[in-house]
């Protein structure tokens, strides 16, 4: 695979000075950093430290207050115009969003839809799609998360790890560039998640989409990132390979979060 | 020659009887039906209008529902009845109390507008989804759910208040029950008639909503 540097083309996603605060909270300072194409990112730290909030700037569920983010080189919600900051048309914002997919921690599945609806919803009224194009598309993509029966059954019948599961066919079904995935393990029963990230596994390997996640799992972290970013209190602390990262990271505070969270002596996860 | 109290006339029952059915389902049903169908459709507009216009429409709008909400409806019989002559009673009252109810049925859908939860609307971001798609294939299927028993509860008690539409003459149920009276000296038999007509329409109305709030509940 490419070295991330040695594209030519801008990279994915690109974060440049970019603020956001709720209120006189300043949850990201002068954040910079961007992704290149087939990256697999994750955001790791405490809570409370950015790294949701980064992934809903870029889904555009929430809005910068300062500085720009790039998707493929180009403005995704602002940009500059004459020295001034100036929002883009909600067209233009609509336009780069269809490149992006989120899986959220609380599925967030239509329950006025069976599963194949929710598949089809956003293929059919968005891209176009003909309903009979998208539900062939939509059964492939079920069959791939192991749900192939699943179909005509409602959300509301289905396991949290089965909802995930069709959460995750529903944003592939829009064959996103970016895939954003929010704690999607974190509101399943332990004794589940494993079948979420082995599917998740699975698309990393077998796609080139750009992935930013921001998970608890550091296994899962480890196997699947090229990229680990270190965050605490809106900024990047740290950034290294997760070969590195989980196993000799060099600032203290990413010390102190990796025992915390791995409960482990030294603070490593190994390799299997 | 006034009757005594509680002497009961049962050929008046079946000399009435006709009268008030045929006014109860010329009337008073066809009232009930049309001005629901006016307020379910105009209260959810007034909903979408107050959620998604710019502040001075939803302002404007909200302070008009408010208006509307706070008069109480046989002075807005009147008032309208008296402004709009061209137009015939029956007419005026299927729109005043259309446009009544719609300002309680928004409050209603508002209601459970706001009980979408967020993670819904965020998903419809997510997947690039229309303002329309939003609201037409997502928002409104899940909130109807949770209004359709509200939303019921009002039609029933609108179909109770038919009666004030006797102050612009309409002849209704309660209308027809003092006119025979009127005519006849006999009250008692015809009210007692109207009460229970009223009584066997709004049971059998509140079953059927019950079976719309079951039909409308997701996991089938």
């Amino acid at each position: 695979m490419d070295k991330p540097g040695n594209r030519a083309a801008a990279p994915v996603i690109e974060f440049r000075d970019v603020e956001k605060a709720f209120g006189d909270n300043v949850v990201l300072h002068d954040l910079n950093f961007s992704v290149a194409k087939g990256d697999r990112v994750t955001l790791i730290g405490p809570s409370g430290s950015g790294k949701t909030t980064i992934l809903r700037l870029v889904m555009t569920l929430e809005e910068a207050t300062g500085g720009y983010i790039f998707i493929d080189g180009e403005p995704l919600t602002h940009e500059e115009r004459n020295g001034k900051r100036v929002e883009r048309s909600k067209k233009d914002q609509k336009r780069i969003r269809q490149r992006i997919g989120m899986v959220f921690q609380q599925f967030n599945l239509f329950p006025n839809m069976t599963v194949l609806e929710n598949i089809i919803e956003a293929p059919v009224h968005v891209l176009g799609q003909s309903k009979s194009e998208a539900g062939t598309k939509a059964r492939e993509l079920l069959e791939k998360v192991g749900l192939a029966d699943k179909a005509d059954a409602h959300p509301t019948s289905l396991s949290g790890g089965q909802q995930q599961r069709v959460a995750i066919a529903r944003a592939l079904a829009m064959d996103p560039e970016i895939l954003l995935l929010d704690e999607v393990t974190s509101a399943l029963d332990p004794e589940i998640v494993g079948e979420v990230l082995a599917i998740l596994r699975n698309i990393a390997e077998t796609t080139d989409i750009t992935m930013l996640i921001v998970t608890h799992e550091m296994q899962f972290a480890r196997d699947v990132s090229n990229r680990v970013l270190m965050f605490d209190g809106g900024k990047i602390v740290e950034e290294a390979a997760p070969e590195v990262m989980f196993s000799s990271p060099k600032h203290q505070r990413t010390q102190d979060f990796l025992h915390a969270v791995l409960g482990d002596a030294d603070g490593t996860i190994g390799t299997h | 020659m006034i009757p005594a109290a509680f002497e009961w006339h049962s050929e008046t029952v079946w000399d009435v009887l006709p009268t008030l059915l045929e006014q109860f389902l010329k009337v008073t049903l066809v009232v009930t039906v049309l001005s629901t169908l006016i307020a379910a459709v105009l209260g959810l507009v007034i909903a979408m209008v107050m959620r998604i216009s710019p502040r001075p429409v939803a302002g404007t709008v909200k302070w008009i529902a408010n208006f509307i909400r706070m008069t109480p409806i046989v002075v807005q019989l009147l008032f309208a009845y008296y402004t709009f002559l061209s137009l015939d009673a029956l007419t005026i009252g299927v729109i005043v109390f259309g446009i009544h109810y719609s300002t309680y049925m928004s409050e209603v859908y508002r209601a459970g507008i706001d009980a979408v939860p967020k993670g819904q609307w965020e998903a419809t971001t997510a997947l690039s989804m229309s303002t329309r798609r939003t609201w037409t294939a997502v928002v409104i299927p899940q909130a109807l759910r949770a209004t359709i028993p509200a939303l019921g509860n009002y039609a029933v008690s609108m179909f109770k208040d038919t009666p004030f539409l006797l102050v612009i003459g309409v002849v209704e149920l309660v209308n027809a029950g003092l006119i025979y009276g009127g005519n006849t000296y006999r009250y008692i038999e015809p009210l007692t008639l109207v009460g229970v007509i009223f009584l066997l329409a709004s049971y059998p109305t509140s079953l059927l909503i019950g079976r719309l709030e079951k039909r409308l509940a997701f996991n089938t």
